[in-house]
């Protein structure tokens, strides 16, 4: 299991590493999507794993838990990437719209352009 | 805190507190200016001369506040006699400077700035002098520099003030960073950062095998401040500073500052051949330089600056001589030459200031238009060139003394030959400033008529002066203060007398050589100068500035390959960079044995495991088709919840998959505004590197988990898992650890994830002013969109799922003390019920349904959760501590009430308000973009139809 757990999380960082690496804004975020499962699991993960041993204390007798902080705290980090890809997808969007271009790099001939507006300014 | 502690603490305090009067006492007046910088002087010092009794008794006084106990760092202050003869200067000096300063500064100079830089600058210079914490000592090292630059570069408008501060700052700057580094090694080897514990600690840190680091750094530091060669360069460059700030600044305190940490560290560093080497090479060479180059500079101040490096060479070489009677000598040379060289430095000024020229071979003759200046100059000159009778003699006298018998690298001669042309070279150039300014015919080429100057002018400098000759006749007045000083420099119980007669000693012959040799040097001066001129040296300037060009294009080069504007490559250098570190922990550390065995593997998780990697390598392959990327992405999202739901982590996979279902939502009604194919124009080569990196990233990550997971690890969830139900009152641990013992962090990710929504919403409406709403406007969409966008189908089953759904998040709420679920879920399950209302039946038709704004239940939500933590107050108990209690209320079964739930309900109102804001913003965008609105459910109504046929029946 853990061998699954550990390639998962390998495999998911490693396509996520490689779209964050291209130039056009969608891509990016599709690889900052599984860059968070990445990361999500692997925090999950370092509790160690187990299996039928949810943090639900049983109400008779004795029984084992698994590590409850990892899934507390990976459970909100759930939700705030989810609030981060919102943002980005805003901020690409937007900066799409706005240029017409979704290319994530700087052109150089808008940056000289830009240049010489602030030396204007 | 030792008796009269309180008053070392107002000392320390004064200056600073001072500070804050000039900026606004200038608006009364100059004078009144000058009087509010010289209050806060006079009281320090007047504090000081009630301690310093006690002091010159041999008592140190502490006084001490705790900042930051954790650090070894504490507001701490000690006066020992070394504290006090530098305290002393720097108060006494100050008063002078601003009674001068008053007189020199022109109307048209920004006098309360001038005066509110020098009281900073006062302060760190005491703050400095009597810290007895080094880290606390340290902050007050770089508070001079910074002050200093300030005043330095106080005339604005000149370039050479702006270079002379910037060079200060650099060089000084660069010698305290490797300061601090060699004070923390000393402290990690005595274990205690305070100065008193340190002093006691000397055999200890010579002992140690980081005894040469810290030397070498620590007088790096000091070095750089003293101006001692080869950093001497800065001083003159820092002459362009008004004349005040010089006399103050490189007579008597900032310069001082590098010599007073020497001496301060005399117990614990000297004593070793490395600090005899180091310390005394270094200041022999600059006090011969120094003398050198002064005799053959015309500018006044500069002559003044160079010989100020000389003579901090000589306080230098004393100090690394390492003998006590050489420790008394420097302390005595000390206050000898701040004495004489603020009195020329003031004097230069007064020179610069009546006759609006500082070049020596533009004066001459001065003696009858100036007498006053005159009688003054030649006084402290006579003074520096070592002449009976004046102070200078007595200090150059030991000084000669103690040369006379240091041995050098096993030379007799080598100190003692040197020690005396630098003794004649200064006797040349103290000469020159008397006879060629102010002896001679008097000409009729100044660029100004001079004559004396107001009182208040030369007031400051003929005190000096008289003290010049006052300790110079009866050295034995001075006696108290040195011996005090160098008993806290030495350690030891030492009983010097200074006089003026020691008999016929080797001394005295090389004082009557240096007198006549620098007599004649004066005479030859015309044609050595000439061959000075012409002799090719290297320019400090010219190399400095180099250095920093040098540096500058470097910098330039390695921010210019890095920061291109893309961010893959920022992310590129990040991964490469994190994996490396990895690599390098791990191969220094290495690995324990792994504790933990393997889990088995049912064959429907590996079923469902395939799923998963067929579905990420399908995202990166085909992410060029943007939709099809985006459906598989769902997978990944899917397979990771049923994961969570196996690996006992009920909670997350009840997040997961909402959160799965928004996310693909979002990034849908983001995709319908971009271009739904990526272009291929990545080159091959570029394609290759990403995926190594990639590879390599993953396949380092993976490798980490794998290691992680076979370790059992210490953990704190122990407690968390005993105390769940008897202190928060709920079985489910996750939501517990939630909403109780880190409700804190989760009411900071709310307000987050509350900003996030707002942020969104506000780009939303920044777009939509902006011209994209333009291209929005003019875009066709039409050809994206179904022809019946709302269909029938779908709009009744969400109306009928509605209910449903609402009930399934109440119920996921209300449970989620106890069993999976909890805020966070019921909040994101609400959101989509209300999101497919949207589908199914448009945005208008919603919106007009819809009866709380969201950012009203973001708010709500947050102020809901606050207030809840903020109830335990109430109780007395700290912010977020829950309660709870079981009611009975018939016919339900008792239930249990937590305040937690309150704080839980708080997130739910969060979430779902964040949530429905973001896609609002989105649809909104959708809107503008020219859909059409619909008031009614659906864009084809079959009813409406029937009801048509019916009426044409008839």
């Amino acid at each position: 299991m853990e061998i699954i757990v550990a390639s998962t999380i390998g495999v998911l960082t490693a396509g996520g590493v490689y779209l964050l690496l291209r130039l056009r804004t969608f891509p990016v975020i599709l690889g900052l999507a599984l860059l968070s499962y990445a990361v999500n699991v692997f925090l999950f993960a370092s509790g160690g794993l187990a299996i039928d041993q949810s943090p639900i204390l049983a109400r008779y007798g004795e029984a084992s838990y698994t590590d409850p902080l990892p899934q507390a705290l990976v459970l909100t980090a759930i939700v705030i990437s989810f609030g981060m890809t919102a943002v980005l997808v805003m901020v690409g969007l937007g900066a799409y719209l706005e240029a017409d271009s979704d290319r994530i790099d700087i052109d150089p001939e808008d940056e000289d352009e830009n240049a010489g507006k602030d030396a204007q300014a | 805190m030792s008796h009269g502690g309180h008053l070392l603490l107002l000392i320390a305090l004064l200056p600073f507190v001072g500070a804050l009067l000039p900026g606004l006492m200038i608006r009364a007046g100059r004078t009144v200016c000058a009087f509010s910088t010289a209050v806060p002087t006079a009281l320090a010092l007047i504090m000081l001369l009630i301690l310093a009794p006690a002091v010159l008794r041999g008592e140190v006084i502490q006084a001490e506040i705790e900042w930051l106990p954790q650090l070894g760092l504490s507001a701490s202050f000690f006066l020992d006699g070394l504290g006090l003869l530098f305290a002393g200067m720097i108060l006494g000096v100050g008063l002078l400077i601003t009674l001068y300063a008053r007189f020199y500064l022109s109307a048209e100079d920004p006098m309360g700035q001038f005066y509110t830089y020098l009281l900073l600058f006062q302060g760190a210079m005491l703050g400095i002098v009597l810290s007895d914490n080094i880290l606390l000592l340290l902050i007050f090292w770089e508070l001079t520099s910074l002050s200093s630059f300030l005043l330095i570069g106080y005339w604005k408008h000149l370039p050479e003030g702006r270079q002379g501060a910037r060079m200060a700052l650099a060089v000084t700057g660069a010698g305290g960073l490797a300061m601090i580094g060699g004070m923390l090694i000393l402290g990690n080897i005595v274990g205690s950062y305070n100065l008193t514990d340190i002093l006691q600690a000397g055999d200890q840190i010579r002992a140690s095998e980081w005894y040469m680091p810290a030397l070498i750094l620590i007088l790096l530091g000091a070095f750089t401040k003293s101006a001692q060669f080869p950093f001497h360069f800065w001083l003159p460059h820092a002459m362009a500073a008004p004349t005040p700030v010089s006399a103050y600044l490189h007579s008597a305190t900032m310069v001082k500052a590098g010599v007073f940490l020497m001496a301060r560290m005399w117990p614990v560093l000297a004593g070793t051949d490395a600090w005899f080497y180091i310390v005394t090479t270094t200041g022999l060479v600059t006090m011969v330089l120094g003398a050198l180059i002064a005799l053959f500079k015309d500018d006044l101040k500069a002559l003044l600056a160079f010989s100020t490096v000389s003579h901090l060479g000589l306080l230098t070489m004393l100090l690394g001589f390492g003998t006590q009677a050489a420790a008394v000598a420097a302390v005595f040379h000390i206050i000898n030459h701040l004495t004489f060289k603020a009195a020329l430095f003031m004097t230069a000024g007064i020179i610069d200031h009546e006759t609006h020229t500082r070049d020596i071979k533009r004066l001459g003759g001065l003696r009858h238009l100036m007498p006053i200046t005159f009688l003054i100059g030649t006084v402290a000159a006579l003074s520096m060139a070592g002449i009976p009778l004046f102070n200078g003699f007595l200090s150059k006298e030991m000084m000669l003394e103690e040369a006379s018998h240091t041995y050098w690298a096993g030379s007799e001669w080598a100190v003692p030959v040197l020690a005396t042309l630098g003794a004649l070279l200064s006797v040349a150039y103290s000469f020159r400033f008397a006879v060629h300014v102010f002896l001679g015919p008097v000409r009729d080429d100044y660029p100004h008529k001079p004559h004396d100057p107001p009182f208040g002018m030369w007031a400051a400098p003929a005190l000096l002066a008289v003290l010049v000759v006052i300790i110079g006749v009866a050295p034995f007045l001075a006696e108290g203060v040195v011996t005090a000083a160098a008993n806290a420099v030495t350690g030891a119980d030492l009983h010097p007398h200074l006089k003026i007669w020691h008999g016929v000693t080797p001394a005295l012959w090389m004082s009557g050589i240096a007198v006549l040799g620098g007599a004649v040097l004066l005479i030859l001066h015309r044609p050595l100068d000439r061959a000075w001129i012409a002799a090719p040296r290297p320019e400090a300037k010219a190399i400095f500035d180099r250095l920093v060009s040098a540096s500058v294009a470097l910098s330039r080069g390695i921010t210019e390959w890095s920061h291109n504007g893309a961010i893959s490559r920022y992310l590129a250098i990040f991964t490469v960079t994190a994996v490396a570190l990895g690599w390098i922990a791990h191969s220094g550390g290495g690995l324990s044995a792994p504790t933990r065995g393997l889990l088995p593997v049912p064959p429907v998780i590996a079923v469902g495991w395939i799923m998963l990697i067929v579905a990420t390598f399908l995202v990166v392959a085909r992410h060029r088709q943007r939709f099809q990327a985006l459906t598989v992405l769902g997978i990944i999202g899917l397979s990771i919840s049923a994961g969570f739901a196996y690996l006992s982590a009920p909670d997350l996979a009840l997040t997961q998959i909402s959160v799965e279902t928004v996310t693909i939502m979002l990034l849908l009604l983001a995709l319908h505004f971009l271009p739904k194919t990526t272009p291929a124009e990545s080159p091959l080569g570029l394609r290759l590197r990403d995926g190594a990196i990639a590879l390599v990233a993953g396949g380092g990550v993976g490798a980490l988990a794998y290691a992680f997971m076979l370790r059992d690890i210490e953990t704190i969830s122990d407690y968390h898992i005993a105390n769940s139900y008897e202190g928060g009152g709920g079985t489910n641990v996750v939501n517990v650890i939630l909403v109780d013992f880190r409700g804190y962090d989760t009411y900071g990710e709310i307000i987050v994830l509350g900003i996030a929504g707002f942020l969104i919403y506000a780009l939303m409406h920044a777009l939509l002013d902006g011209p994209a709403a333009r291209r929005l406007k003019n875009t066709d969409y039409a050809q994206d969109r179904s022809r019946d966008r709302h269909p029938l189908m779908m709009v009744v089953v969400t109306r009928v799922l509605m209910p449903i759904a609402i009930v399934v998040g109440l119920y996921i709420f209300l449970r989620g003390h106890n069993e999976p679920g909890g805020g966070f879920v019921a909040g994101l399950v609400i959101a989509i019920a209300l999101l497919m209302q949207y589908m199914a039946s448009g945005f208008a038709w919603t919106q007009e349904r819809k009866r709380i704004e969201y950012h009203t239940m973001i708010g709500l939500g947050v102020v809901i959760a606050g207030l809840t933590g903020a109830g335990a107050w109430l109780a007395g108990m700290p912010f977020l501590t829950s309660a709870y209690t079981y009611v009975h209320l018939p016919p339900i079964e008792e239930f249990e009430l937590a305040t937690a739930m309150l704080f839980d309900l708080g997130v739910f109102l969060t979430v779902l308000g964040a949530v429905m804001l973001m896609l609002y913003s989105l649809s909104r965008i959708a809107r503008f973009a020219g859909e059409t609105v619909n008031v009614d459910p659906m864009d084809y109504d079959p009813g409406e139809q029937r009801i048509a046929e019916a009426e044409a029946e008839r």
